[in-house]
């Protein structure tokens, strides 16, 4: 069973048709070659196939691609070209805040909707704000020190 | 992990939704916010031949208040349940809960409808409707039946929804002005909790109702706790506890552990309480 797929994403409007099993991160990467957003555990736990979907951030994991008819999504490939997250990329090169990277997209994403609803969070809020992502890597020291610059500057 | 094939479809309205139960039977499951249910179909723990999405019906969305009651249906999303200014006036623990329900991500897409229809029992929203002598609207073909929180939680992760029925809504008695609090301990912020405690108190004199997750196959009350503690007995009601909650062993640790941390919430949740 296929079947027929339209939305927007990054702001261009896409159409396919669809397995009803196929996850929404599984369609941008495979369908649509936007690897950028990364499935990691595949059941809601890691954060790495973090998105913004009309408006939120969602686990690109736990939404079929069916569901995402007429929805408004956007990856880190198209927060990256808008320049919304600019800073925040910038402040995790200058931190040190990545290593292998797998988290990063997530991470950014995460970051981004922290900073949105409180611009100036403390450094226990950023903590709370990321506690959905994983990092194998960094042990996140880093990464909190490179949000909390990016609030600040 | 990928899940097995399965097919779609959507319903826009309650009567279509009994229209494909009826057609699919067993085969089908309700797709709600699918922060359970996708992360199952992933793992290959549960196999449906079609997912009927719910997320179009208009019938069990919003939030309202009439005659003293307040109405939340189903597929109120966790985020909405805790920026929602009708539950902070009227169910004030719903929104305290809301923030130790996983992380925002999944806020964003999780129902109540879901969370309740679930039943996990380490989860806050099954404790905090028991708390709330919540009544869960049951609707399928034949009209809605009504059912108190505590008959609708019947084991492990076992509910009274039958087959080809649909959870519509919540209803609750307004609280307002009732002092509540909700306490639980995890290992990591947003994880299911290791033992929680959502406590509800009553008009003055009328005592609290202390409903605990994490500790049993359902969500339960423990009454002779209830009791010493609205007589103003915080040891007693301690002490009561090892009788009421028979906790399982697990990962976390053994039942002791559990019990050792029902006692510490409880206190947590006396002085919160007091503190109103
Ligand atoms: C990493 C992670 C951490 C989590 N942590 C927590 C936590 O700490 N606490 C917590 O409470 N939850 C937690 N959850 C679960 C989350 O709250 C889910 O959203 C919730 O349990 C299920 O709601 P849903 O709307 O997503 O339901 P779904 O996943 O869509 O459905 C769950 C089940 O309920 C049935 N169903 C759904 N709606 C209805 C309805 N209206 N009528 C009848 N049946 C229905 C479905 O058929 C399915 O069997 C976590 C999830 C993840 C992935
Ligand atoms: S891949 Fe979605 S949360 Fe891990
Ligand atoms: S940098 Fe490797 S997982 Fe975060």
């Amino acid at each position: 069973m296929r079947l027929p797929l339209t939305l927007t994403v990054n702001g261009e409007p896409v159409s396919a048709m669809v397995e009803p099993r196929t996850h929404l991160v599984d369609f941008l990467r495979e369908a649509l070659d936007l690897t950028g957003s990364h499935a990691g555990c595949e059941h809601g736990v890691c954060g790495a196939c973090s998105l913004i979907v009309n408006g939120a951030m969602l686990r690109g994991c736990l939404m079929l691609a069916v569901q995402a008819e007429g929805a408004e999504v956007w990856t880190v490939e198209g927060l990256t070209e808008s320049g919304a997250i600019a800073a925040l990329q910038a402040a995790f090169l200058a931190r040190n805040a990545l290593q292998c990277g797998f988290c990063t997209p997530g991470m950014l994403v995460a970051a981004a909707t922290l900073l949105k609803a409180n611009p100036t969070p403390t450094r226990e809020e950023i903590r709370e704000g990321i506690s959905g992502n994983y990092c194998r890597c960094t042990g996140y020291h880093a990464i909190v020190d490179a949000i909390e610059e990016a609030s600040r500057a | 992990m990928k899940p097995a094939p399965f097919a779609y479809a959507r319903a826009a309205s309650l009567p279509e939704v009994f229209d494909l139960l009826d057609r699919h039977g067993e085969s089908a499951r309700l797709l709600a916010g699918g922060q359970s249910l996708v992360a199952a179909l992933n793992l290959r723990l549960s196999s449906p031949g079609i997912l009927l999405d719910i997320n179009g019906v208009e019938a069990l969305r919003g939030i309202g208040f009439a005659d003293g009651v307040l109405r939340i249906g189903a597929l109120t999303r966790h985020a909405e349940l805790g920026a929602d200014p009708l539950v902070a006036r009227h169910a004030p623990l719903l929104a305290r809960a809301v923030p130790h329900i996983a992380h925002a991500a999944i806020r964003t897409r999780g129902t109540i409808g879901g969370s309740l229809a679930l039943a996990d029992p380490a989860a806050e929203l099954p404790a905090c409707a028991l708390a709330l002598d919540a009544t869960l609207v049951l609707a399928s073909r034949g009209g809605e039946r009504r059912v108190a929180a505590v008959d609708f939680f019947q084991g492990l992760y076992q509910t009274a929804l039958r087959g080809d029925e649909v959870l519509a809504a919540v209803e609750i008695a307004s609280r307002a002005g009732q002092a509540c609090t909700l306490q639980e301990l995890a290992r990591r912020h947003g994880d299911y909790a290791i033992v929680g405690l959502a406590a509800q108190a009553g008009p003055p004199g009328a005592g609290v109702a202390l409903a605990w997750f994490g500790v049993g196959g359902t969500p339960l009350r423990t009454p002779r706790a209830e009791a010493a503690l609205v007589a103003g007995d915080l040891a007693g009601a301690q002490a009561a506890l090892a009788g009421e909650i028979d906790p399982p062993a697990d990962l976390h640790g053994p039942p002791a552990l559990r019990h050792h941390l029902a006692r510490v919430l409880l206190g947590r949740a006396a002085a919160a309480l007091k503190g109103h």
